[in-house]
């Protein structure tokens, strides 16, 4: 490089960091002047408040960071389960769009035109309101076989509870799951199902189950999945899978036509063909704008503020920033969550990407 | 050439912004150049407190309180500038400068007069916090709560509050925590939640905009003090007398039993000397807080007396008919005291 060049980017540099040097002695100036308190001591404060939902033990007594956690996994699960659904979903829409059979391309593309065109707050607010209207009071909730049970106030299931009497179904399990990989290997893929059903079923009848039964205002023992959860999960799911849907057939699209023929002219049925020789290669023009909606629905889930989920957002920047005061502490955290799990999404798919690429010549 | 370019914009762009240092009297100078009041208010839903019609006019008590403040501090009760705040951004929009003052149901807490460098000048409500709850539940009082779920607003007094009292009772419950009133109300009404739980004033006039109001009762438990008032900064104290005396001489006006048809007459002729001080006819109190003689008299013109401010927005002759329990005068059996005009 011509030292012009370099000498220039330094100049640059050391501007930059003077620029961000004098920002940050403005901030620092006017929090002392305003007599704002400022560190990240509160995190170990006792928090004095109550999630209703947690992945962790969590009660009053806990601290701050402790409820950050809680609301860091309670973002992760959301943004899991609706990813996993909106890419199954978008994936199938996808495919419907290029279907020959005319009412599925025609579902397929009123599924997408609908659900590209609303605003995903809206749709967030119009899932809780359904959920919460139309599922019936918790003395009236749905139940399955007595021990599933379904109201306005969440989705009741049993818990498992570890029973030590009975931990060696759960070592015959693993077995049955061993023999059922090894059957596959070998070639028995009818034994292997066998294999796999009974280590289900073992892995079922292991733990010994608390059942949730109404006393009172609510259902105790059990897990119970909050109504949010699920509205903000159904919501993120479909508003992602249209535009994962668009994405997929856009890829699709993009295989050669050759392929296809070549694939068809080969005696493959459509199934096949789409599986074996279609998709692996519309991954290649799938997976960088998958990246992109993915880390966008990581941080869409944030939008559960706004039916009351304890996510990331609702605990730490709501709760936790009002009652401290420490506005540019909070802030400045949950930003850096947010950019590492968006961060770490770049990464995973880049590498997934690297994965599907047809190797160049 | 072009990087030379790209290098002079980024030097441009990192001249030095100076320090904004708030100095004392600031809010005052601040308040009086604009010729505005910033008051911080509820977003427009908070019955009786502070709303917002379909014309854009605001009205409730807390509103007419920051009438009452500008027209004692510029002499108009026009000018004021009403910011509608979220509650998770208000103090945050109080502490930076994009308000002057916070009427907004907020509670007077150690906390937030420590750290959040916060003063509540005076009380201009004496609340506590309640459970509002369906009839059909047959609940007396709030002990035949356990194990029920709960709306609150998050990140609110009430919230620490419930949790608070919970365990002091060794009971359990759920919480459902929403950012807005409007969702509470909404989850309380679909059966999301057994109860809900605020500061008692509000949960009345909650209950009175519900469109079944007889189906819901609020429980007659009061499990906390919920002194309710307006919040300045702590870098102003001449903004926080005249936001405190503001309300003294509302309180004092309805103990010389002044109202609005009859203070400008009292400002003429009235026999007590206290009431001479209080209007301006006497003294030059006013000067003494740099503010006009007539202060008060602006003030009470106005919105009237203390008593008829709560009649109007949340008493008797309001739609909400809230009991004026301790916010009544000192020598009726309430906690309303003003400090004499002398």
């Amino acid at each position: 490089m011509p030292r012009g060049a370099i000498a220039v980017q330094l100049l640059v540099l050391a501007v930059a960091a003077l620029a961000a040097g004098l920002l940050l002695r403005n901030v620092a100036a006017n929090l002392q002047a305003r007599g704002m308190a400022s560190g990240f001591d509160f995190l170990g404060r006792e928090a004095g408040f109550a999630i209703g939902f947690a992945l962790i033990p969590y009660d009053e007594a806990s601290s701050y960071g402790r409820a950050l956690l809680v609301g860091l996994l309670n973002t992760l699960l959301a943004a899991g389960l609706a990813l996993v659904l909106a890419t199954a979903l978008g994936l199938l829409v996808g495919i419907g769009r290029l279907a020959t059979h005319l009412p599925s391309r025609v579902a397929a593309a009123g599924f997408v035109g609908l659900l590209r065109n609303v605003p995903l707050l809206l749709l967030v607010l119009f899932w809780h309101g359904a959920v919460v209207q139309a599922l019936p009071g918790v003395r009236q909730a749905l139940s399955l076989f007595g021990v599933v049970f379904l109201s306005n106030r969440g989705l009741v299931l049993p818990a498992p509870v570890p029973d030590p009497g009975r931990a060696w179904l759960a070592g015959a399990a693993l077995i049955a799951l061993l023999a059922g990989i090894a059957a596959r290997r070998l070639g028995r893929r009818r034994s292997s199902w066998l294999a796999f059903a009974a280590a289900a079923i073992l892995l079922l009848a292991a733990p010994a189950w608390d059942v949730p039964s109404l006393s009172g205002f609510n259902f105790r023992g059990g897990i119970t999945l909050v109504p949010e959860l699920v509205s903000l999960v159904a919501a993120l799911s479909l508003y992602n899978a249209a535009f994962i849907a668009e994405i997929v057939r856009g890829g699709i699209n993009a295989v050669p036509r050759g392929q296809i023929e070549a694939a068809t002219s080969m005696g493959l049925p459509p199934g096949l063909r789409m599986r074996l020789v279609v998709l692996p290669q519309a991954m290649r023009a799938i997976v960088p704008p998958l990246a992109n909606q993915y880390s966008h629905l990581i941080k869409a889930s944030s939008l559960a503020t706004v039916i009351g989920y304890p996510d990331l957002v609702n605990v730490f920047l709501g709760t936790t920033l009002n009652q401290t005061g420490r506005a540019i502490e909070v802030v400045a955290i949950t930003m850096a969550i947010f950019l590492l799990l968006s961060a770490a999404m770049a990464g995973a798919t880049a590498a997934w990407n690297m994965h599907v690429a047809i190797p160049e010549r | 050439m072009r990087k030379w370019v790209l290098a002079a914009a980024i030097a441009a762009a990192a001249v030095p912004v100076s320090a904004q240092t708030v100095t004392e009297g600031a809010t005052v100078a601040a308040i009086r150049q604009k010729n505005e009041l910033a008051c911080g208010v509820s977003t427009g839903a908070s019955p009786g407190m502070s709303t917002l019609d379909d014309r854009g006019n605001w009205a409730g008590f807390e509103v007419e309180f920051c009438r009452a403040v500008a027209a004692a501090l510029l002499g108009d009760a026009a000018r004021v500038r009403f910011v509608p705040l979220e509650f998770r951004n208000a103090f945050t929009a109080l502490q930076s400068g994009a308000v002057d003052m916070l009427a907004r149901s907020a509670t007077w807490t150690y906390l937030r007069d420590s750290e959040l460098r916060f003063d509540m000048p005076a009380i201009y409500l004496y609340d506590g916090q309640g459970f509002l709850v369906r009839k059909s539940l047959n609940v007396a009082a709030a002990r035949g709560l356990d194990g029920a779920t709960i709306c609150v607003s998050s990140g609110t007094t009430t919230e620490l509050n419930l949790a608070d009292w919970f365990r002091t009772h060794r009971m359990r419950y759920t919480p459902v925590v929403s950012a807005a009133r409007e969702q509470n109300i909404a989850n309380l009404e679909a059966g999301r939640c057994d109860a809900y739980t605020n500061e008692r004033g509000g949960l009345a006039a909650n209950r009175a905009a519900l469109p079944k109001p007889d189906d819901y009762v609020v429980l007659p438990d009061v499990i906390s003090k919920e002194p309710l008032g307006p919040y300045v900064r702590q870098d102003d104290p001449r903004f926080r007398d005249i936001v405190g005396w503001t309300l003294h001489a509302l309180v004092a006006a309805e103990e010389f039993g002044l109202t609005q048809a009859n203070v400008a007459e009292a400002a003429r002729s009235h026999a007590s000397p206290e009431v001479g001080r209080l209007l301006g006819r006497t003294g030059e109190f006013g000067a003494k807080l740099g503010l006009a003689n007539d202060w008060a008299l602006k003030a009470i013109t106005a919105v009237g007396s203390y008593g008829e401010m709560f009649d109007r927005n949340l008493g008797a002759g309001s739609r909400i008919g809230l009991d004026r329990g301790p916010n009544r005068l000192w020598n009726q059996g309430g906690l309303l005291y003003a400090p004499p005009f002398r």
